[in-house]
């Protein structure tokens, strides 16, 4: 009898720890089973100022996909992001363009695309063309300064 | 002066030895898997250290998640940020607090038995009987504790934060009113299956080694007097609790660190 309570108890334990964690997965990391099938995009930048892995790309303000890495390219010191772009977004026309931006005054940067025109769509492995580095503060303040000397 | 180099000499060899002998009885251990026969030695564990220790860890969880959820309202609000509070709550515990206080609460409350019980054993030559009769008792006393530990302490880990959550819940959306929709969908905006609670997992079941080796290998090299069992089950806990929290470091250092 002793141990059949224990049983109870350990299987009731072990139950309740198993829904703890399906609980989390599901409910705190918030899993989707949508289509989550992504592909991959590129685009060479100026500067991307501290833009980081994982950082947002969003169009028109709705996140669709996430920067996936960031090489240097030295030889033209441009900076390559990659990008993974999530399918169910939609197609992108190739003149899309790319810009990055900061979220709020002291918020992260992220990649901001802009629409395109296009017929022809992008698709895995193509690189964005018209793109917009990020606006470094230093600079505008040098820039300000030599226009007001001159 | 060179008293004091013999005494330092023959305590750092003495510690050798018995991380030595720690290492020799994991490995003799921990490599015997349980019987479908034996399995209900397990059981009787699993009860004793995870469901035994289920209530502490279920208080100290809610009353965490509700102090969390209060502080950072108060910080964030005067940014009008207190949307955010699910975020911090939710990465806040299962990267970090989750895993630490879990193993912290289950070293003192599991991993002192474990030793004052093996300790006992030891001091009433039960263990040595045990022996004598050709039950090893290593496989009969410390495997089953052993195992009970690594799998009771992720399952605890994963309570205790689903509790401190709710706790969080209760104080941020109940009683200090943030609006219910942004509090979760900041929370499953941010965090990520392997990237928060899978790794948060990893840490517990780290601890859950370090905690349950330390636990029964103090149990097993106790001086036996009633004496040597108190000293055996202090030790316990500081070790593990020191343990834990050096270890929290290193694997937060791995695992999180981007350099």
């Amino acid at each position: 009898m002793r141990m059949r309570t224990v049983e109870i108890s350990v299987g009731a334990f072990v139950l309740a720890g198993i829904l703890a964690l399906v609980f989390l997965v599901v409910r705190v990391s918030g899993i989707n089973f949508e289509d989550s099938s992504t592909y991959s995009i590129s685009a060479r930048f100026d500067d991307v100022a501290g833009l980081k892995r994982r950082a947002k790309v969003s169009l028109a303000g709705v996140v669709i996909g996430r920067v996936s890495h960031i090489q240097v390219d030295t030889e033209y010191g441009e900076a390559v992001v990659h990008m993974e772009i999530e399918r169910r977004a939609g197609p992108l026309s190739t003149d899309t363009g790319a810009q990055i931006l900061t979220e709020g005054i002291i918020g992260s940067r992220y990649v901001s695309l802009l629409p395109g025109a296009d017929e022809e769509v992008l698709d895995d492995g193509d690189e964005i063309l018209d793109t917009q580095g990020a606006l470094v503060l230093e600079n505008l303040i040098g820039d300000l300064v030599t226009n007001l000397g001159s | 002066m060179p008293d004091l180099l013999l005494r330092l000499g023959h305590r750092a060899l003495n510690r050798m030895a018995s991380l030595g002998r720690a290492s020799m009885l994991w490995v003799a251990s921990v490599f015997w898997l349980p019987k479908p026969a034996d399995l209900y030695l397990v059981v009787r564990q699993i009860h004793n250290v995870g469901v035994l220790s289920l209530i502490i860890v279920m208080l100290s969880a809610f009353s965490i998640g509700a102090v969390l959820a209060l502080q950072f309202y108060t910080q964030l609000a005067r940014f009008g940020a207190q949307d955010a509070v699910g975020v911090g709550l939710a990465v806040v515990l299962l990267r970090e607090l989750g895993p630490v206080i879990t193993a912290l609460l289950f070293a003192g409350r599991a991993g002192s038995a474990i030793t004052a019980e093996i300790g006992l054993m030891k001091s009433t030559e039960q263990l040595t009987s045990m022996e004598m009769m050709g039950v090893d008792p290593l496989r009969r006393v410390v495997a089953p504790r052993l195992w009970a530990g690594f799998i009771s302490l992720p399952l605890l880990t994963a309570i205790f934060n689903v509790v401190a959550i709710y706790g969080g819940v209760v104080v941020g959306i109940e009683w200090l009113g943030i609006e219910r929709g942004a509090f979760w969908s900041g929370m499953t905006d941010v965090v990520e299956i392997w990237e928060d609670i899978g790794k948060g997992m990893l840490k517990s079941v780290f601890f859950a080694v370090v905690v349950t080796w330390i636990a029964v290998y103090q149990g097993y090299d106790t001086y036996p007097s009633a004496e040597g069992i108190g000293l055996a089950t202090t030790r316990t806990v500081v070790y593990s609790s020191v343990m834990i929290l050096a270890l929290d470091f290193l694997l937060t250092l791995s695992m999180y660190g981007d350099f």
